[in-house]
């Protein structure tokens, strides 16, 4: 909502300026959006008329004006304006102005010509952007008056962001109850006079839509002058408001619906036959809107029709075929009330919106629309003239909206806004705003006006009490209240942990965006189950995340194209399976890049390998305390891992994620090279944890030895593992595998490994005997089951 | 007896003069061992009488003493002077870099998202989660949003094939934690929401923080204490703050919370934080939870705009980039 400061002072007193006004709006829930002062200091701005033009002998563009500004003597102004011409009435800046845009006006040459003055364009007086010439005033303007007398200067633009439940204030009129139950002001609004009726020209009105349109209000104004112009004080209130004056008709609604609030809207009359018929749209019913738009309804929308055809979607917009030309003598001119429910959505529906559907989904008043009829043809008649019929009105009674009393209960208002509000301010508030109290003993009956929508219960009227006696009055309080400690279970890791951990492991964290394209799940080959939005921004963003991969190898490579080589990024997140509903599985995973440690002196680069991601998850799975739950498998891969570089993961043997190195195929379509290690796991597996139970620590000393086998290639390590775990049952401590080797030294197709064997008997000290019975078992199962050879 | 003192002044010259460890043990042998003249002198004895043997014994002992003493304090200082030696080979340049001293960090919407959550762990809020694909009801209709409300247009939503939709807001997460117990509740929801909108200050995904709390006793002075208390601890200032009325389908009387924002060129202006609000009795309803009986406030803020005014990041868009010279900033 958009007006124009002066028009809102004039229709209430504000006995304050204008930031305080503005303060004062926000601060009762009306948010001033936007303040524009318009045409301050014009002082030494004048109405001027140009009685001559030549071109400067010197310039092309710039001619020399002769200009009468009414002070008797003719002032020579040098002007590059190209509409400056003889006999149109302009602004001109006397010398001695200062303007809104720090121009001061002196007497001074321009290219060796005298000038005493400048032409102004309505962006040089800050009264609008329009910077493409002089700002051409009507031919009545009076010559030698100050503009801004002329203009109604200085004013302000003032653009409020109201919230739904407040259609009451988008009209001026209902701001300005507002404002006066603000400021303590009376409004300024004369009682509606009624037109003399002139005419005699009737249509019957035909309600056919029960309560979605219980009153329809109509007259037809015959002969007016279809050349009237728009006064320029009206037309300068439409611009104020953000209106574009179109014609005095359609600007002689605009008007009313600013002042009022309440929508018109005028038909040629020439058009149309028989009756008005408000009814509803019949299934698949076409209409031409006044925008030229071709639009198809169905029976939830409203129509206006005469007997033969639609002449407007009601509450939204007018027809093109009924709509009021340049030629139109003859209007008819509509004011409704329709019901809310029945105009939501509507133009949303049709991909519009409207001034009118704004108005009516939330609510017009309707008492109004008689006095809007009125008021719209006072003005016209005054405008273009004409003869105006009588008032043609249909109305449902029981249809139409009844203001209800609403109970207030004083101890419900206390205890809601958590202070006393004194009866006398309650009272006093309610009234100021245009409503009726009836007080008893516990509280107070409110009956709102018939323009209050949000006014139905209790906790309306309680707002409306905060709102104007001023949230700012209401102290501030720490809610007491018993509570329960809130009980974090040890036996589960935090989210916030696990996030640490990583960075602690070198990992940023990122965040992408949950959506992702058709295209790139492609690329990996992930088109099973997804989920894909209905209405997307972009193909881009078209599908909800099946995995976090996808999205953060892109954040990835958006670093590797900034000369980044080692990157290396986590993302905690949901991805999304098809389903119903839908499965959300909050996920963990990790990208990275580049050189395993970082660069530097001491240590040789080494590109990172699955290891090192493994030794990732293995801290992950360590710090839950049950690793032996947990195992990684070669088998079952998914297609954009590297057959023989990845691993599934399982928890208790359920599959929970994947790591290991890009298959080369995708990293290649990615543009990506064989470092990049990804690893994606199932977050809630990881976040268990085992509620440690201590034993004792061992009393007796343990031993070490190292062996070394070779094995054939192939052979796993879990499978060696396994031997000598099975060999020494309870004696072996740890295992540590500590050398890999295969190349000169050992057969071909054989890999050397090297182990440390730690030996630990809980009730005695081992001997070395013990010990070498230990190794000798453990190489004789590992040649058994493993094809071992012990090495030298 | 002559002799004996000279040879000692001599010995005790040779003992000063000794400028290795080694020199110094063999003066060591040479004095003290088996054929050194203390054992020489100590042999010698025998021959005198027994008086002189007692005398002579006496300064023989006396003589031993002084050169062990001597050898003793000799070696330390040639011990402390050869690990000085060895101290000033040693040094290393420090101001080489550490092994390993790289750290990742944490996003900054996390941080932000976390240090608001623990602020109001500490006033008793526990966390609450629902599903970031909603169905109607709990994102709206429960919400006190009826069907094609005004409300709603200003919820720019994605939609399924199915009517589900991505949730517009945390609110949802209220009716979930409300339906599934009775009050006192004090729940605190952060997460992932979506709106169809994307400029420079709008992300079709960001991220919010909802705050509920109903109990028997709760206000509107309660609210505007708590945001008060949350404002400050965050901020870890106090700020000039303004409750403004506004409108949410679900809270009545709501409000917008501005606080008053030093601009970095020294001016200053209300910037809005925070939407928040007294539960409307209906949504209370829609829960089984009895509005005459309890009562609560709910709020909702930005967490993105929460990390920008804490940090200083004026592009929202760098959040979702993921830029390592953006994230390390934060690490």
């Amino acid at each position: 909502m958009k007006f124009s400061e002066n028009w809102l002072r004039e229709l209430v007193e504000i006995k304050a300026d204008r930031a305080a006004l503005a303060h004062a709006l926000t601060m009762a829930g009306l948010e001033v959006e936007e303040l524009t002062p318009l045409g301050d200091n014009l002082t030494g701005v004048v109405v001027a008329e140009i009685v001559a033009a030549e071109k400067h002998p010197e310039a092309d563009r710039l001619q020399v004006c002769k200009v009468n500004a009414g002070s008797g003597e003719t002032l020579q102004i040098v002007c590059g304006a190209p509409n400056a011409r003889v006999g149109i009435k302009v602004p001109l800046a006397t010398v001695g102005a200062n303007l809104p845009g720090g121009i001061a006006i002196k007497a001074a040459k321009l290219r060796g010509v005298e000038s005493f003055g400048m032409l102004c364009s309505a962006k040089e007086l800050g009264i609008d952007n329009d910077a493409s010439g002089l700002l051409e005033l009507p031919q009545d303007a009076p010559v030698g008056q100050a503009l801004a007398d002329y203009l109604g200067l200085p004013d302000a633009s003032i653009e409020l962001k109201l919230t739904p439940n407040r259609p009451d204030c988008l009209g001026l009129v209902g701001l300005a109850h507002d404002v006066a139950a603000l400021f303590g002001s009376h409004v300024k609004v004369p009682a509606q006079a009624e037109a003399p009726v002139t005419g005699t020209a009737q249509r019957g009105i035909r309600l056919e839509a029960g309560a979605d349109a219980p009153r329809y209000l109509g007259r037809i104004v015959e002969g007016i002058d279809p050349a009237a112009r728009t006064p320029l004080w009206l037309a300068e209130r439409l611009r104020r408001a953000g209106l574009r004056p179109i014609s005095a008709v359609v600007d002689v609604t605009n008007y009313v619906m600013l002042e009022l609030g309440q929508p018109l809207h005028a038909f040629d009359n020439d058009t149309l036959t028989g009756d008005i018929v408000v009814r509803h749209a019949h299934a698949d019913e076409t209409l031409k809107l006044l925008d030229g738009s071709e639009v198809k309804l169905d029976r939830g929308f409203l129509l206006i029709a005469d007997e033969q055809k639609g002449l407007a979607v009601a509450g939204v917009m007018g027809g093109y075929d009924s709509r009021v030309t340049d030629a139109t003598r003859n209007i008819f001119l509509e004011a409704a009330h329709f019901a809310p429910a029945a105009i939501m959505g509507r133009a949303r529906k049709l991909g519009m919106h409207t001034d009118a559907s704004h108005r009516f989904e939330r609510g017009v008043d309707p008492e109004l629309p008689r006095r809007a009829l009125e008021r719209a043809t006072e003005l016209l008649l005054a405008i273009a003239g004409g003869k105006a019929g009588p008032v043609l009105a249909a109305e449902n009674p029981a249809d139409l909206p009844k203001p209800a009393a609403v109970g207030l209960r004083r101890a419900r208002l206390k205890r809601v806004l958590g202070v006393e509000v004194a009866d006398a301010e309650v009272a006093r508030i309610f009234t100021a705003l245009g409503m009726q109290v009836e007080a008893g003993a516990d509280g107070w009956r409110i009956t709102a006006p018939s323009s209050r929508f949000d006014i139905e219960r209790e906790e309306d009227l309680i707002e409306e009490v905060a709102r104007i006696y001023g949230y700012d009055r209401i102290p501030t309080h720490i809610p007491a209240g018993e509570l329960a400690l809130a009980i974090e279970p040890e036996a589960r890791l935090n989210e916030l942990a696990v996030r640490e951990h990583l960075a602690t492991r070198d990992y940023h964290e990122a965040v992408n965006l949950a959506f992702v394209s058709h295209a790139l799940l492609q690329q990996w080959g992930m088109t099973e189950q997804l989920v894909p939005l209905a209405n997307p921004l972009s193909a881009d963003l078209a599908v909800m995340r099946p995995s976090l991969l996808p999205g953060l190898i892109e954040a990835l490579s958006h670093n590797r194209a900034r000369q980044q080589e080692r990157v290396r990024l986590f993302e905690l997140g949901r991805v999304f399976a098809a389903g119903d509903p839908p499965v959300e599985t909050p996920s963990l995973a990790i990208v990275a890049s580049g050189h395993a440690r970082a660069e530097q002196w001491g240590e040789a680069a080494r590109p990172l390998d699955f290891f090192d991601l493994k030794g990732d998850l293995d801290s992950l799975i360590v710090w839950g305390g049950e690793p032996q739950r947990w195992s990684v498998h070669a088998d079952g891969l998914p297609g954009w891992l590297h057959p023989g570089r990845g691993a599934r993961v399982a928890l208790d043997g359920q599959t929970v994620g994947y790591l290991g190195a890009l298959h080369p195929q995708l990293a290649r379509q990615l543009d990506l090279g064989p470092d990049v290690h990804v690893l994606e796991l199932a977050l809630q597996p990881l976040l268990g944890r085992r509620l440690p139970k201590a034993q004792p620590v061992p009393r007796f000393p343990s031993v070490r030895r190292d062996i070394a086998v070779d094995v054939p290639e192939h052979m796993a390590w879990a499978q060696v593992e396994q031997a000598v775990r099975g060999a020494l049952g309870a004696l072996l401590a740890e295992l540590r595998l500590f050398d890999r080797y295969s190349g000169k030294g050992v057969e071909a197709g054989r890999k050397s490994l090297a182990m440390g064997l730690i030996l630990q008997d809980g009730s005695r000290t081992l001997t070395d005997d013990d010990a070498d019975r230990c190794v000798r078992n453990a190489v004789d199962a590992l040649e058994r089951s493993c094809e071992a050879k012990l090495r030298g | 007896m002559e002799d004996l003192d000279t040879r000692a002044a001599q010995a005790l010259a040779e003992i000063g003069n000794a400028d290795t460890l080694d020199t110094l043990d063999a003066l060591r042998v040479s004095l003290l061992g088996k054929s050194g003249i203390v054992t020489a002198a100590l042999k010698a004895l025998g021959t005198l009488s027994p008086d002189e043997r007692k005398a002579r014994g006496a300064d023989v002992n006396r003589l031993k003493e002084r050169l062990n003493d001597a050898l003793g304090a000799r070696k330390q200082t040639l011990e402390q002077a050869e690990l000085d030696r060895r101290l000033a080979s040693e040094k290393l340049d420090i101001s080489m870099p550490g092994r390993d001293g790289e750290r990742g960090g944490i996003h900054p919407i996390t941080r932000t998202l976390e240090r608001i959550a623990a602020i109001f762990a500490r006033l008793g809020y526990q966390r609450a989660d629902g599903p970031e694909i909603e169905d109607d009801w709990h994102n709206f209709e429960a919400l006190n949003f009826p069907p094609h409300h005004p409300a709603r247009a200003m919820h720019d939503t994605f939609y399924f094939g199915d009517g589900r939709l991505l949730r517009t807001h945390t609110s949802p997460v209220q009716i979930r934690a409300m339906k599934g117990r009775q009050p006192p509740i004090r729940v605190i929801a952060p997460g992932k929401v979506y709106r169809s909108d994307s400029d420079q200050t709008h992300s079709p995904m960001f991220h919010q923080i909802e705050g509920l709390l109903v109990d028997e006793t709760s206000s509107f002075a309660d609210l505007k204490g708590t945001l008060a208390e949350f404002i400050r601890a965050f901020f870890e200032r106090d700020f000039e703050m303004r409750f403004r009325p506004s409108y949410f389908p679900f809270t009545e009387p709501s409000a917008e919370v501005d606080i008053r924002w030093d601009a970095e060129d020294g001016s200053t202006r209300w910037l809005e934080v925070l939407g928040c609000g007294m539960v409307h009795p209906n949504v209370l309803k829609n829960c089984g939870i009895d509005p005459e009986r309890y009562t609560g406030f709910a709020f909702g803020l930005g967490v993105e705009r929460f990390a920008m005014l804490r940090y200083g990041v004026s592009d929202l868009r760098a959040f979702f980039e993921n830029d390592l010279r953006f994230l390390k900033q934060f690490a």
